[in-house]
């Protein structure tokens, strides 16, 4: 089986950031961790603050490379991943 | 075209009349300026913090200035957003647009804003008596924006 390699730069903005306690991390990519679907996944299941904001049915909103994206959205090595709630500017 | 995020105040007078400067093709500007109201969702608003998400930001809006000029015959079009602190009654956002004929002009600056509102990353935290809280995203917004996909047949 191909596993993927390298990491991607993950981002936070508003709410988020402020649950999360962090502006973004980087993390690997790895086996299973392929889509934008998958990132959340992965981020909910650490628990805490990660699920209550990422394990339920709230609206998050995800941007590859600064371009709004679909759950079903491929992640490749280095790209820029944006997690930020609905937005409410205007 | 011109998108520009800004942490100062703008002139609306001013913008509109640099942009339609030596301009004599242009019979048309329309323009929305979005300004700071006091109250919001059933509490008064002393003040608010403007975050948005440098890079992605100006591409968004420039993405939608031209998706504007492709479906309206547009002669430019100016989007000011301004972020940071604001307080009751500042100007926030500012949305130009000039065309030969009003049509044009006033249903492209429409679009910019419902599309503004649902796609540019910007977020809202205001300052209330009861403390601090994050702005939340209305239906109503999404609603104004999908009203510009009927009928495409895309």
């Amino acid at each position: 089986m191909e596993t993927a390699h390298g990491s991607v730069r993950v981002l936070y903005f508003a709410r988020l950031r402020e649950a999360f306690g962090t502006s973004g991390e980087t993390m690997d990519l790895a086996p299973g961790l392929c889509t934008v679907a998958d990132l959340r996944e992965r981020l909910a299941l650490r628990g805490g603050v990660w699920a209550e904001e990422l394990a339920g049915s709230r609206v998050v909103r995800f941007a590859v490379n600064q371009t709004l994206c679909p759950p079903a959205h491929a992640l490749s090595a280095g790209d820029e991943i944006a997690v930020f709630p609905p937005v409410t500017g205007g | 075209m011109a998108v520009r995020v800004q942490r100062e105040a703008f002139d609306i007078g001013a913008e509109i009349d640099r942009l339609r400067a030596g301009r004599t093709s242009v019979g048309a500007v329309a323009s929305f300026m979005g300004v700071m109201r006091d109250f919001n969702d059933g509490s008064g608003v002393q003040s608010m913090v403007l975050e948005h998400y440098p890079g992605m930001t100006e591409r968004a809006l420039e993405s939608i200035v031209a998706e504007a000029g492709e479906r309206w015959p547009l002669i430019d079009t100016l989007v000011v957003h301004r972020v940071g602190e604001l307080r009751p009654s500042d100007p926030i956002v500012l949305v130009v647009t000039l065309s030969a004929h009003r049509e044009a002009a006033l249903a492209a600056c429409a679009f910019i804003m419902d599309f503004l509102k649902t796609r540019a990353p910007f977020w809202k935290k205001e300052r209330t008596p009861a403390g601090e809280r994050w702005v939340e995203a209305r239906a109503s917004d999404d609603r104004a924006a999908d009203r510009w996909q009927e009928g495409d047949g895309a």
